[in-house]
């Protein structure tokens, strides 16, 4: 999270008082940045919905006939999926260095954690679609474009880590020559971060 | 400039070389092939012109045909349908297809000359969006072809536009197309920031940014917002349709009124994500023709910025009359009203420029003022829309249709042509005829208002939007028969504009650099601009640049920092102050961003006659592609530690 948080910091010290801080920023950084915000902002009106349409509905939530989720998967997924941004941080800061082994196995271990998130993700689809579908009632709609929603910005965060593998193992980053890096890292942690609102609105909101 | 007199002979040969060199990594040679592989952002700028253009006209004839349906009561030429389609086709494609990407298209071809820049900060994602809005148009006007357009209104409201209520496959060309058209927006609106806030001018610190790209960038960020709910909107419709989900199915626990919410939490905004670029271009012309700079440019800007933030407070005025708790619509009512304040702002400060400076009436400026005057009246009836109580009263009449007419007319289409007048000379090279855009002037002005201004009185007398006849006895048929000749006055009037511009592309005599005095960057390029922009990327001393003697000082000195000439290269500066940090790599012509759009188009399609196996084919291509397109170089570690 370092290198989305360092910015401010920076802006904040006293030195940006008399002179332009944070500075160096890229376009590709200001592209990437802004197409996870817009990215945010999607999320954000979709899980505003859920409860617009979960308080529009009525006392009982979930509906009758859908038991309240069970927290024990959604709990593993997340200790699978939120410490997965650490590898990518990891892998950042060694490619500062110029170090290309620490790329590799950050993104390597990235892409196995990310893909059990979406192995158990799977696993719970399975055992969901046995009580309801999406075309149940709201309640399955929203549970199922919500996660499956989530779902693919996971698949397209991984295709992106793995590309970035691949171009890594060939050799094309280095102490100065990695943007690409640091670009795919603020998506994939953005794609970690909304997780937890998801995690809440879906799972753990139904229970308060 | 005196300093380019003082030049040896010498430097003038320095200088052909420079320009030599700069052509020869920039220059694109006349092919089929560089017409799809093309970044240049001022052939694509023009493109995104021309093809909004055209689709104006289409729905230009479309609205003509309403008007001739309703000349008189009980009129047969169209069918209930066939209105409901035209109607339909008519505000989705001016909303969409005409008022943002023409808007974008300026935005394109000025905003990285403004700037002082060679190129805007992703160009093939800016070819990129051209080519998804020039097929999401497409889509949408083929669908009238086939016999089968949406028929829901421009913003669609369930349950009307479910599928039990609409069958076709109308709705899903909506649905899918303004997804498909919003990669293309949102595309367009990251590479505007990104442009403005990285590639100024050495100097051009964020207070000396030109009011027009101060208002794209305005607009940019309103469109990075307003864009997810209605996509978001789009999609869960689309699923409603086509896999059977509940969102908007009240028997299943969905809800009618979130479909309004979210789509309004876009169209509200949307309203200012069109009139605001506009509103820069009125603050590009004006002081041009007031022979002096503009008046309070940091309230300009300050008010641009204020109504870019409100516009996301105010769209539950669209939903006034749906039985929403009193207490909500008083909030919503009171932040309509506030925005009076920041537009009002804007007014005194023409009104003030022109005061103060000496008016030059030439063709973009008549256009400007037609524009003040019927922009101030749209205001002043939506100042009547922002009271609860009126708006309970007139709601779905035509005085709302007179209302918009004003403020998407007078605020968007009126400051668009003066602008397609001013900037012609540098698209393209040509100057127009004057006395010809001044009749233009006059039958778009006065068709223009003979077409709506009654329109306010039919809807008082009870006239309801949206019907396809109405009877005879009821009050309204002179008022309707007076719009529809008005319409025709005005189609002459659009039709001498275009025919004005079509003949100077063709005969007009050769414009000159700068015929106007403008004072911001462009205006120091050639018309047209070489590839490049700018043989040397100007040092900017002061918000007019192009009046400044310093800065055209600095256009003579051919310091490498600012030349560039090895490769496609344009500086890179701070995003605050403008401070030169190092020289960027721009990427040269290609043809993935074309193939890419290609792919997405096959997804659409795909999705569209449930071929899902198509869609997946095609969104392999797209992804495919854009995995070639970003590929990083092999570097030795040599290579990638090197700066």
């Amino acid at each position: 999270m370092t290198s989305l948080i360092e910015p401010f910091e920076e802006a904040t010290r006293p030195p940006a008082l008399t002179a332009e801080l944070p500075v160096g920023r890229t376009r590709g950084w200001w592209g990437m940045v802004l197409f996870v915000t817009t990215e945010a902002t999607l999320f954000a009106t979709l899980l505003g919905s859920y409860f617009y349409l979960r308080f529009q509905y009525g006392p009982q939530w979930p509906p009758p006939g859908i038991e309240k989720p069970e927290l024990l998967k959604p709990l593993i997924m997340t200790g699978v999926l939120l410490p997965s941004s650490l590898p990518v941080m990891w892998a950042e800061r060694g490619i500062r260095k110029g170090q290309r082994w620490r790329l590799r196995i950050g993104l390597l271990a990235t892409l196995i954690m990310g893909s059990t998130f979406l192995a158990l993700q799977g696993m719970e689809y399975a055992s969901k679609l046995k009580m309801f579908t999406i075309r149940t009632n709201v309640y399955g709609s929203l549970f199922y474009t919500i996660t499956g929603f989530h779902g693919t910005h996971v698949t397209v965060g991984l295709l992106m880590v793995g590309w970035l593998l691949a171009a890594a193992l060939r050799g094309s980053f280095g102490r100065r020559r990695h943007e690409r890096v640091r670009l795919t890292a603020i998506y994939w942690h953005f794609v970690d971060l909304v997780w937890v609102g998801i995690l809440f609105t879906v799972y753990l909101s139904t229970r308060l | 400039m005196s300093t380019v007199a003082q030049q040896p002979p010498a430097g003038a040969e320095a200088r052909a070389q420079l320009e030599e060199r700069l052509e020869r990594h920039w220059g694109e040679r006349p092919s089929l092939r560089s017409w799809f592989t093309t970044v240049d952002h001022k052939r694509i700028g023009r493109r995104y012109v021309v093809t909004a253009a055209v689709y104006f006209t289409l729905a230009g004839v479309e609205a003509s045909a309403l008007r001739t349906q309703l000349a008189r009561p009980g009129q047969r030429l169209l069918s209930a349908e066939e209105y409901d389609q035209l109607f339909t086709l008519h505000g989705t494609a001016m909303i969409f297809l005409f008022a943002t990407p023409m808007l974008f298209g300026f935005g394109n071809f000025l905003v990285p000359l403004m700037l002082g820049a060679r190129d805007m900060a992703f160009p093939r994602l800016n070819a990129f969006g051209y080519w998804i809005f020039l097929f999401a148009g497409l889509i949408m006007f083929s669908s009238l072809l086939a016999g089968d357009a949406p028929d829901g209104g421009w913003f669609a409201y369930v349950p009307l536009t479910t599928r039990p209520h609409s069958p076709g496959i109308g709705l899903d060309v909506y649905a899918l197309g303004l997804l498909f058209f919003g990669v293309s927006t949102t595309a367009g609106a990251i590479n505007f920031i990104a442009t403005a806030l990285k590639l100024r001018a050495p100097g051009m610190s964020l207070n000396r940014m030109p009011v027009f790209v101060w208002a794209i960038v305005a607009t940019s960020f309103m469109v990075i917002f307003a864009l997810p709910p209605l996509n978001l909107a789009n999609g869960l419709l689309f699923l409603d349709r086509r896999f059977g989900t509940h969102f908007f199915d009240v028997g299943r626990g969905g809800d009618v009124l979130l479909w309004q919410h979210l789509f309004w939490l876009f169209g509200h905004p949307d309203v200012y994500i069109i009139v605001i670029p506009a509103l820069g271009i009125v603050s590009a012309i004006l002081p041009t023709f007031a022979r002096r700079g503009i008046a309070a440019y940091p309230l300009i800007v300050l008010s641009l910025v204020a109504i870019a933030i409100v516009s996301f407070g105010v769209w539950v005025h669209h939903m006034f009359a749906t039985g929403l708790p009193r207490l909500s619509l008083s909030f919503f009512s009171a932040a309509s009203l506030l925005i009076t304040i920041p537009s009002g702002i804007q007014i005194f400060a023409w009104l003030a420029t022109m005061w103060l400076g000496r008016v030059v009436v030439g063709v973009p400026m008549l256009f400007v003022l037609g524009f003040l005057v019927t922009f101030v009246l749209g205001g002043f009836t939506g100042v009547m829309f922002g009271l609860v109580t009126f708006d309970q009263q007139v709601t779905d009449s035509y005085f709302v249709v007179a209302h918009f007419h004003y403020v998407l007319f007078g605020g968007a289409v009126f400051p668009i042509i003066a602008g397609l007048y001013y900037w012609l000379p540098k698209m393209t090279g040509r100057m127009f005829n004057e006395r010809l855009g001044r009749w233009a002037f006059a039958l778009v002005f006065g068709g223009m208002n003979l077409t709506f201004f009654p329109m306010h009185v039919s809807g008082m007398l009870g006239m309801p939007r949206r019907v396809y006849t109405y009877p005879a006895g009821l009050g309204w048929d002179a008022w309707n028969l007076l719009s529809t000749v008005g319409v025709f006055v005005l189609a002459a009037g659009l039709l001498l504009v275009l025919g004005g511009l079509l003949y100077a592309i063709r005969r007009g005599r050769p414009a000159p650099d700068d015929p106007w005095g403008g004072d911001t960057l462009e205006w120091v390029a050639s018309s047209p601009p070489r590839p490049y922009n700018f043989p040397v990327i100007p040092r900017v001393r002061s918000l007019h640049p192009a009046w400044d003697g310093r800065t055209a000082a600095s256009l003579a000195e051919l310091d490498s920092d600012r030349t560039l000439e090895e490769g496609r290269r344009t500086p890179v500066t701070s995003e605050l102050d403008g401070r030169y940090e190092w020289a960027a790599e721009m990427p040269e012509e290609s043809i993935r961003p074309f193939v890419t759009a290609v792919g997405l188009l096959v997804v659409v399609i795909g999705l569209l006659f449930r071929w899902y196996w198509v869609a997946g084919l095609g969104g392999l291509l797209a992804a495919g592609t854009i995995a070639g397109w970003l590929w990083p170089p092999e570097r030795t570690p040599e290579e990638a530690a090197a700066s």
